[in-house]
């Protein structure tokens, strides 16, 4: 990586979407804590009637693979009734940081 | 950090405008597979292309998953195979094909380019039977696709080939008749074709690039006509803008992938292609870019200013967002890939004169046109003349990929299939050309090609 894109190393951002209801914070960040997944920042809001929220969090110490925890959000997000996304930040950081 | 319109913005490019990686194309140089014997020389490409790109799949698929960004296309590109066979002792080129077909199967990838030819100033002996080969090569594999290059701006339109790749066109519709002549579907013919163009079915590996590279294809007309149509009624300068600095994020993403599929495959980073490149699916139309900027129907007066003004602010915006451009870098307008054009031909707005004028302006040319079956090999030799000559006077790429499809008529519809997409028969001029493609000979290099 070059010219100030030096990549986040562990970084990824986690994306809920869905019917607001009682749970999903605690769903979400139980399934990261059980992966040893450390929570950096939170943050969400209701954006066209939908529950919205974005985590960005350190997968440095994380028991699990992006691909495993992805996965596991997934499922979560089916018994919550969201939709759950993570992405290596980077994706991010292309698109709107030069 | 991140706003939560920066991270929405990203995922509802991705999930709702159809924004995706089109291809990652390993190009793969084969030179060093050259051997007399032809069995040898089609073992040795098997073994380097299957050791070269065994993981290129794999990849392709971890990084999707990491970045959340589909990746549509996994693809391989090799020398063009004249140049590699021509060392071997035989006269049919076609076990090559299948050498490919076999080696793109193993390694799971659904199109190889390279069953090429440069013959834009003459053809070499390895050349013509590469030529003579093609209809079969096309028609007895699956993933193996074909180019030939016919003209450039320094060499002029080499005629001889043009007129013979008629007739191949034709040949190969005809061999793959009960297909609707989808062996056309993987047949471009091309002027000034560059060397490190990641789209199929033009891609080969050219002459001057490295042992293997990555180039890649970034794909994103839905994501440019949610821009177009939420900017309202701005000016046509502020529209640019628009373009130019959504452009520039579409093209991050291919950068980003680019370079991460460099890094795990252990092979240089070649070019981000900048090309808008549609889908048949709805909403990912570069047409409806077109009418999106405020025409009733792609095809109608004013279509070749609007793509002319997309074509330059994607390049712009995209320039800016990449380390290394290059390959064909602009609006793609193949007809059977894109439901606007579809539309736009079904309903008469759009003819196969106004695609060429539109073909001056935007990369590439003639794409995915469907003609009738029995359209004469001197007139589709003739519709590649005129788009060589364009090419060649404006110092740019164009090309023609046009199916004549057995036993249809203007007003059919030819289904292809997944990315391929379905077209409209389209009719050509009834008047003939077949004395001026019949003179054969070389049309020279314009003045401006005298640059030295």
């Amino acid at each position: 990586m070059q010219g100030g894109q030096k990549s986040t190393g562990k970084r990824i951002i986690i994306t809920v979407v869905g019917q607001d209801r009682i749970g999903i914070i605690a769903g979400v960040t139980n399934v990261l804590a059980d992966a040893r997944i450390n929570i950096l920042d939170i943050s969400q809001t209701i954006m066209q009637e939908f529950f919205t929220m974005i985590l960005v969090a350190d997968m440095t110490e994380s028991t699990v693979e992006l691909g495993e925890l992805k996965e596991r959000l997934a499922k979560k997000g089916e018994e919550l009734g969201v939709q759950i996304l993570a992405q290596h930040e980077d994706a991010f950081r292309y698109m709107h940081r030069i | 950090m991140f706003s939560l319109q920066e991270i929405l913005e990203t995922i509802t490019m991705i999930q709702e405008e159809n924004l995706d990686i089109r291809t990652i194309t390993l190009g793969i140089n084969i030179r060093d597979c050259c051997h007399p014997d032809p069995a040898v020389a089609q073992r040795q490409i098997y073994d380097k292309i299957t050791r070269l790109a065994r993981n290129l799949v794999r990849v392709g698929g971890e990084i999707e998953d990491e970045y959340g960004i589909p990746i549509v296309n996994k693809r391989i590109a090799v020398t063009p195979i004249s140049m590699v066979a021509e060392a071997s002792d035989t006269e049919d080129y076609v076990d090559f094909a299948r050498t490919l077909d076999r080696a793109a199967a193993a390694v799971g990838v659904n199109f190889i380019g390279g069953f090429s030819a440069l013959v834009e100033k003459g053809m070499t002996r390895g050349d013509r039977r590469l030529l003579d080969s093609i209809p079969r090569a096309l028609a007895e594999t699956e993933r193996v696709c074909s180019s030939v290059n016919v003209a450039s701006t320094r060499a002029g339109v080499n005629m001889e080939a043009v007129a013979e790749l008629g007739e191949i066109i034709v040949e190969t519709a005809q061999l793959t008749a009960e297909r609707d002549g989808l062996g056309c579907a993987k047949l471009a013919v091309f002027a000034n074709a560059p060397g490190d163009n990641p789209f199929m079915a033009g891609a080969f590996h050219g002459i001057g690039e490295p042992e293997a590279v990555i180039n890649v294809g970034v794909s994103g007309p839905g994501v440019v006509k949610r821009a177009v149509e939420a900017a309202g009624d701005v000016d046509l300068g502020q529209l640019a803008e628009i373009i130019k600095k959504t452009a520039f994020k579409i093209t991050r993403m291919g950068e980003l992938v680019g370079r991460e599929a460099a890094r795990r495959l252990g092979v240089p980073f070649g070019i981000v292609d900048l090309s808008l490149a549609p889908t048949p699916a709805v909403g990912d139309s570069v047409a409806e870019v077109l009418e999106a900027m405020g025409l009733e129907r792609c095809g109608t007066h004013g279509t070749t200013a609007a793509l002319a003004l997309l074509n330059d602010a994607v390049k712009k915006g995209g320039a800016m967002a990449s380390s290394a451009v290059g390959g064909l870098s602009g609006a793609f307008i193949p007809v059977s890939e894109d439901a606007g054009m579809i539309r736009a031909v079904e309903e008469g707005a759009l003819s196969l004169d106004k695609l060429e004028a539109m073909t001056c302006v935007c990369s590439v040319g003639l794409d995915m046109i469907a003609v009738p079956g029995d359209t004469p090999p001197e007139t589709i030799a003739a519709i590649i003349a005129d788009e060589a000559a364009l090419g060649v006077a404006n110092n740019k790429t164009t090309g023609v990929r046009i199916i004549p499809v057995p036993g249809k008529e203007p007003g059919d519809m030819v289904e292809f299939g997944g990315l391929l997409g379905r077209a409209p028969v389209m009719p050509v001029h009834g008047f003939a050309s077949t004395r001026f493609i019949r003179r054969g000979g070389r049309i020279p290099a314009p003045i401006h090609s005298l640059r030295n």
